[in-house]
C-alpha cells in the first residue's frame, strides 16, 4: 500500500471538493441569505485540510496501483460525507446533531434523498441549493469528474474511475483515454441537466427550483427544495418531464453519448439492458394500472395512473421524489413500488439498486439452466447485446447478488435493533441501500425522528449501496493490507 | 498457360491434379511443407518450390515474372492476399486468385482492386459449400441445385418417381401440364447412362432428370417429376467448423437447427455467435447423444466434420436411427461412389464444388460459370457468345443449326438480363449468355472452341 500516494490524491480531491462550497455561497449571496458563514468556514476547513495533506506530499509521484485506487475511493467517499456535513452542522437554526448532519450529507452525495430536515420551504436558499448540488456531484461521481478534467492522476485514474462507476462490466470505454471517456460522460450529464432545467423553467418553476430539481432528477437523487417534494407544484407537465428525465438519468450515460455522436437512436435499440429496463417499466406500470382499476372507483383511475407512473419511475430509478404524503393505496402497491428500487436503473447510470443488467444476466443464466435440463449436452452461453458473456462475469454477478441480499438482511435487522418497527426497518433498508430515499412507516418521508443508531446504520447502508458493496468490503480483507 | 499454385493442401493439390492434366498448362506448386510437395511431384507432372509463398524471392523462383495466373490457396487469408499483392507489384501477374475464408473480407468487395488489394477473383470454399447445402435444403427433393445467371435460373437434378404426373409421359407433355411455365429438360440419366432427350423421350420412374427453369418456377416443375416431400423443419449438423457454423447461421432463422461439436471450447464460441441454434458438445457418432436429441425427428442430418470416415459413419448411424435424409461431406473421391450405393442420401464433395468455380476463372474466353455434376462426370456451363455472324460460329444461328458435340444440350439464354428458355428455333444473338449441359466432360474443349471468335475473314 502506498499511503503517501493515497494521501496525496486524497488531499487533492479534498481541495477540489472545497471549491464546491463556493456556488451555494454565491446563491446565498444573490438570494439574500442572512448567514453565509457556514459555507465560508466549510470552505476554509476543507480546502486548508486538503492543502495541508497535499502540500508536503506534492512532489511524491508514483503510479497508483489497483489497491491504492480502491482505498482512495472508499476513503474519499467517507471523508466527503464528513466534510459535506460541516455546512449543515454549522447552520445554527437547524439544531441538527452531528449524526443527522452526516446522514443528510451522505444521503445527498450518494443520491439517496432521505432527509432528516423538516420545514424545507423556510430554510436558507444557500443550504437548499447545497443539498441539490451534493446530489448532482454524487450522481455521476465526483471522482469521475476529477479524472475527466485533471489528467494528473495518470493511468491510476482508470482504477478510480472503475471503482466509482456502477455495473458488472466496467472495461468498456468510449475512447482510448480514460480522461476522455470520463469527460464525454460528464458532458452528456451536464447537457441533460441543462435541458432538464430549461424544461422545468418553461413549465413554470422559478430558476432556483428549476436548477435544483434538475440536479436531483438527472442524478436520480430525490432531494427537493419543498417538503411536499414534486407534489408541491401540482403540475402534470412537470411530473411528466420529471419522469422522462429520471429515466434518462437511469440510462447509461455512455448510451446517450453514442446516440448523440452517431445522431441515431440505434444505440438504444442495440442495448439489451436498456430494452430490458423499458420492458420491466412497462410491465410494472401495466400491473399498477390493472390494480388501480380493479380496486378503486372509476373517479380515481386517472389520478391513480398518474400517481402510479410517477411513483414507479421515481422508485425504480432510485430517485425518490414523491407526489402526496399518505394516500391509502391498494394494499400491496406501496410496498411493491418501493421494492422495484431493488432492481434499480442501468449500470453506468446515476441510479442505484442491483442494476438491470445484473437482473438480466441472472434471468438469462436461469433460463439456460432450465434449457440445460432439456438438453444436457448442449452448450448455452449468456448473451448481452449479441455478445457472449464470460462465465466469470456471471459468477461475479451471482456473488454480488448474494452479498446484496446478505447486506440487505443485516441492515434490516440493525434498523430494527436501533429502534424502528418492522415495516419502517424494511422501508428504511431498501431506501438507503438502493439510494432511493423514502421508506415506509415512520421513515416514509423523513428520518428526523430516527435514533442516532438508525442514522449511522443508514449512512453506512447508503455508502455500501453507492459503492456497490465489494469496493468497501475488500478493505476488510486481510489480504488487501498485506504487501 | 503458366500457373503458380500457393499451398499444397487439399484444395491446392486437387487443383494441381486437374490443371496439370490439361497438357497446355505448366503448373508450379509452392508450399513450406517439403514432404507434401514431394508427394505431389511423385504423381503429377509439375514443378515444386519450397518456401513461404508470399515472399518475393520465393515467388520469383516459382516464375512469377512470366506466370499467367497465381492461385493462392494456403490456409491463411493474409498470406494469400499478401502473395497477390507481391505478385502484382513486383511481377505484374495478370490474373490473381486468392482463397479468402473470413467472410468479413468477402463482404467488402471494394477492397479487392489492383489499386488496393490486387485480388482478381476470390474463392471461399467454405462459403461455396455452405451456399450449396442451403440450396439443397431449400429443395428437399433435389439431388443437385446449381445457379446460373446470378441466381435467376437454376439447374435441378432430381430422381423421378412413379407418382409424378409427367412420369411415363413424353417430355413435350410438360407444356400441357404446366402451360405457363417454361422449362427445359437438359439430360436424363437412366441407370447411370445418359440419354439424349428430345420432346418424345418418355420419362421413367427412377430416372435422374436434370432440368433448367426460372428460379420462381422450380417448385412447380419439380412437382410433376414426383410427389414432393414436405419441406424440412428440423436440421441437425455434426461439425462445428467453418462450414457447420456458417451453415447453422444461414439456416437458424428459418429452421430448427441443432449443431454437434466435439470441441467444448468451439461449442461455447458457436453458442455465443448463434442466436437460435442449440449447440451440443459430444461426438456425432455417439448414438446415445443422437437418440437423446431426437434424431428420429430430424428432417436432415448433415455430417460436416473434416474427417471423411467420421462423416460417413455418423451419417449412416443417423439414418439407421431414423433421420429422414442424411448428407455428408466426403473429400476422398474413392469413397463417393461407395456411398452412392449405400444408405447415405447425398454425398457432398467439396472439391467438385470448389474446383469447378476455380476452373471457371481459368477457362479461356468468356466462360461465366462451370459446375461439375454427377461427381464430375457431367458439366454445366454458362458461356458468353461474342462476335457477330461473320466471326462467330454461334451468333446469328438457330440452336438446332449449331454443330454441338454429342451429349450437349443448350438449355437457356440470358439476353440483356432476361432469361429465355432455348428452343430449336431460338436464334442466338451477340453477347447472349448461353447455358449448356454436357453429359460428357471431355467435350468441354470443343465447346470452348465453338464459342471462340475467329479473326481473319477478309
Amino acid at each position: 500500500m502506498q499511503f503517501i500516494v493515497v494521501f496525496r490524491v486524497l488531499g487533492l480531491l479534498l481541495m477540489v471538493f472545497g471549491l464546491t462550497f463556493i456556488p451555494p455561497w454565491l446563491v446565498g449571496l444573490m438570494m439574500g441569505d442572512a448567514d453565509l458563514r457556514p459555507f465560508e468556514y466549510s470552505f476554509l476547513i476543507t480546502f486548508v485540510l486538503g492543502l495541508l495533506i497535499w502540500l508536503p506530499l506534492r512532489k511524491y509521484r508514483r503510479e497508483l496501483k489497483l489497491r491504492d485506487g480502491l482505498l482512495i475511493v472508499v476513503l474519499f467517499w467517507v471523508v466527503l460525507g464528513l466534510m459535506g456535513a460541516v455546512p449543515i452542522y454549522l447552520q445554527t437554526e437547524l439544531h441538527v446533531s452531528f449524526s443527522q448532519a452526516v446522514f443528510e450529507s451522505v444521503s445527498g452525495i450518494t443520491t439517496t434523498g432521505s432527509t432528516v430536515l423538516v420545514g424545507l420551504d423556510t430554510l436558507p436558499k444557500s443550504l437548499l441549493f447545497y443539498r441539490q448540488q451534493l446530489q448532482w456531484l454524487g450522481g455521476l461521481g465526483i471522482i469521475v469528474l476529477v479524472v475527466a478534467f485533471m489528467p494528473l492522476l495518470g493511468v491510476g485514474g482508470m482504477q478510480l474511475y472503475k471503482s466509482e462507476i456502477s455495473g458488472p462490466m466496467k472495461d468498456e470505454r468510449l475512447s482510448g483515454r480514460i480522461s476522455e471517456t470520463a469527460k464525454a460522460l460528464w458532458l452528456v450529464y451536464v447537457g441533460l441537466t441543462i435541458v432538464c432545467t430549461l424544461a422545468f423553467k418553461l413549465e413554470g418553476m422559478s430558476w432556483f427550483d428549476a436548477v435544483g430539481h434538475a440536479f436531483a432528477t438527472i442524478s436520480t437523487g430525490g432531494f427537493s427544495t419543498h417538503d411536499d417534494s414534486l407534489g408541491y407544484f401540482h403540475s402534470f407537465p412537470i411530473e411528466l418531464t420529471t419522469v422522462v428525465f429520471m429515466i434518462l438519468g437511469a440510462t447509461p450515460m455512455a448510451l446517450h453519448y453514442l446516440v448523440l455522436r452517431h445522431a441515431s437512436f440505434r444505440a438504444y435499440g442495440k442495448s439489451s439492458e436498456f430494452k430490458f429496463f423499458l420492458l420491466i417499466l412497462a410491465l410494472f406500470f401495466g400491473l399498477i394500472v390493472l390494480t388501480v382499476i380493479l380496486s378503486r372507483p372509476a373517479t380515481e383511475w386517472l389520478w391513480g395512473v398518474r400517481w402510479g407512473l410517477f411513483t414507479l419511475v421515481s422508485m425504480i430509478t432510485t430517485t425518490g421524489f414523491t407526489l402526496t404524503g399518505s394516500t391509502p393505496w391498494p394494499v400491496f402497491l406501496p410496498v411493491f413500488i418501493l421494492a422495484t428500487a431493488l432492481i434499480g436503473g442501468c449500470a453506468g447510470s446515476t441510479a442505484g439498486g442491483l442494476k438491470n443488467v445484473r437482473l438480466l444476466l441472472l434471468t438469462r443464466q436461469g433460463l439456460n439452466e432450465l434449457r440445460k435440463l432439456v438438453h444436457p449436452h448442449a452448450e448455452f452461453v449468456v448473451k448481452l447485446s449479441g455478445r457472449g458473456i464470460s462465465p466469470t462475469v456471471i459468477s461475479a454477478v451471482w456473488a454480488f447478488f448474494a452479498a446484496y441480499v446478505f447486506v440487505f438482511v443485516v441492515i434490516f435487522f440493525l434498523m430494527m435493533a436501533t429502534g424502528l418497527d418492522v415495516v419502517s426497518a424494511f422501508g428504511g433498508a431498501i431506501g438507503t441501500l438502493t439510494s432511493a430515499g423514502p421508506g415506509l412507516g415512520s421513515v416514509a418521508t423523513t428520518f428526523s425522528q430516527a435514533s442516532t443508531g438508525t442514522l449511522w446504520v443508514g449512512t453506512i447502508s447508503m455508502l455500501l449501496g453507492r459503492l456497490e458493496i465489494f469496493t468497501v468490503f475488500v478493505l476488510f480483507l486481510p489480504m488487501f493490507w498485506r504487501r | 498457360m503458366k500457373i503458380i499454385i500457393l499451398g499444397a493442401g487439399q484444395v491446392g493439390s486437387s487443383l494441381a491434379t486437374v490443371l496439370s492434366h490439361e497438357t497446355r498448362n505448366s503448373v508450379t506448386v509452392v508450399d513450406t511443407d517439403a514432404s507434401a510437395l514431394s508427394r505431389l511431384q511423385e504423381r503429377l507432372d509439375i514443378r515444386t518450390v519450397q518456401g513461404y509463398g508470399a515472399q518475393p524471392s520465393v515467388l520469383g523462383e516459382a516464375g512469377a515474372a512470366d506466370a499467367d495466373v497465381l492461385i493462392a490457396v494456403t490456409s491463411a487469408d493474409d498470406t494469400n492476399m499478401l502473395a497477390c499483392e507481391v505478385a502484382w507489384v513486383l511481377y505484374r501477374t495478370p490474373t490473381k486468385i486468392a482463397r479468402i475464408r473470413v467472410s468479413d473480407f468477402l463482404d467488402h468487395p471494394a477492397l479487392f482492386d489492383n489499386n488496393a488489394i490486387p485480388v482478381d477473383y476470390m474463392i471461399s470454399p467454405e462459403r461455396l459449400i455452405k451456399d450449396y447445402i442451403v440450396r439443397l435444403i431449400e429443395y428437399p427433393d433435389a439431388l443437385q441445385v446449381r445457379d446460373f445467371a446470378d441466381g435467376k435460373l437454376r439447374l435441378i437434378g432430381m430422381r423421378a418417381d412413379a407418382d409424378g404426373p409427367l412420369v411415363g409421359q413424353p417430355i413435350h407433355y410438360l407444356a400441357a401440364l404446366l402451360p405457363d411455365v417454361e422449362a427445359r429438360v437438359a439430360a436424363i440419366f437412366r441407370r447411370d447412362t445418359p440419354l439424349h432427350p428430345d420432346g418424345a423421350t418418355v420419362i421413367e420412374a427412377d430416372d435422374e432428370v436434370f432440368f433448367l427453369a426460372r428460379t420462381e418456377d422450380i417448385r412447380k416443375v419439380m412437382s410433376v417429376m414426383r410427389r414432393l416431400d414436405r419441406p424440412y423443419r428440423r436440421i441437425m449438423i455434426a461439425g462445428g467448423g467453418n462450414i457447420g457454423g456458417g451453415l447453422a447461421a444461414a439456416l437458424e432463422s428459418r429452421f430448427q437447427v441443432k449443431l454437434i461439436s466435439n470441441n467444448p471450447e468451439k461449442a461455447r464460441k458457436l453458442s455465443a455467435d448463434l442466436d437460435h441454434t442449440i449447440v451440443l458438445t459430444g461426438s456425432a457418432t455417439d448414438s446415445e447423444l443422437l437418440i437423446e436429441e431426437n434424431i428420429e425427428d430430424m428432417d436432415v442430418f448433415l455430417a460436416l466434420t473434416n474427417d471423411d470416415e467420421d462423416n460417413i459413419l455418423a451419417a449412416m448411424l443417423a439414418k439407421r436411427l431414423g433421420a429422414r435424409k442424411v448428407m455428408c461431406i466426403v473429400n476422398r473421391s474413392e469413397y463417393v461412389d461407395l456411398i452412392h450405393m449405400g444408405t447415405i442420401d447425398i454425398a457432398l464433395s467439396p472439391h467438385n464444388i470448389t474446383i469447378g468455380s476455380l476452373i471457371t476463372r481459368l477457362r479461356r474466353g468468356d466462360v461465366v460459370s462451370v459446375h461439375s455434376l454427377r461427381r464430375g462426370a457431367a458439366e454445366a456451363m454458362e458461356i458468353i457468345a461474342r462476335g457477330d455472324a461473320n466471326t462467330s460460329q454461334v451468333v446469328g444461328r438457330r440452336v438446332d443449326a449449331l454443330k454441338l458435340p454429342p451429349g450437349t444440350t443448350i438449355g437457356a439464354l440470358l439476353r440483356e438480363g432476361r432469361v429465355l428458355i432455348a428452343h430449336n428455333n431460338t436464334v442466338i444473338e451477340a453477347d447472349d449468355h448461353v447455358i449448356l449441359f454436357l453429359t460428357d466432360k471431355r467435350h468441354v474443349r470443343d465447346i470452348e472452341q465453338l464459342f471462340t471468335v475467329r479473326f481473319g475473314f477478309f
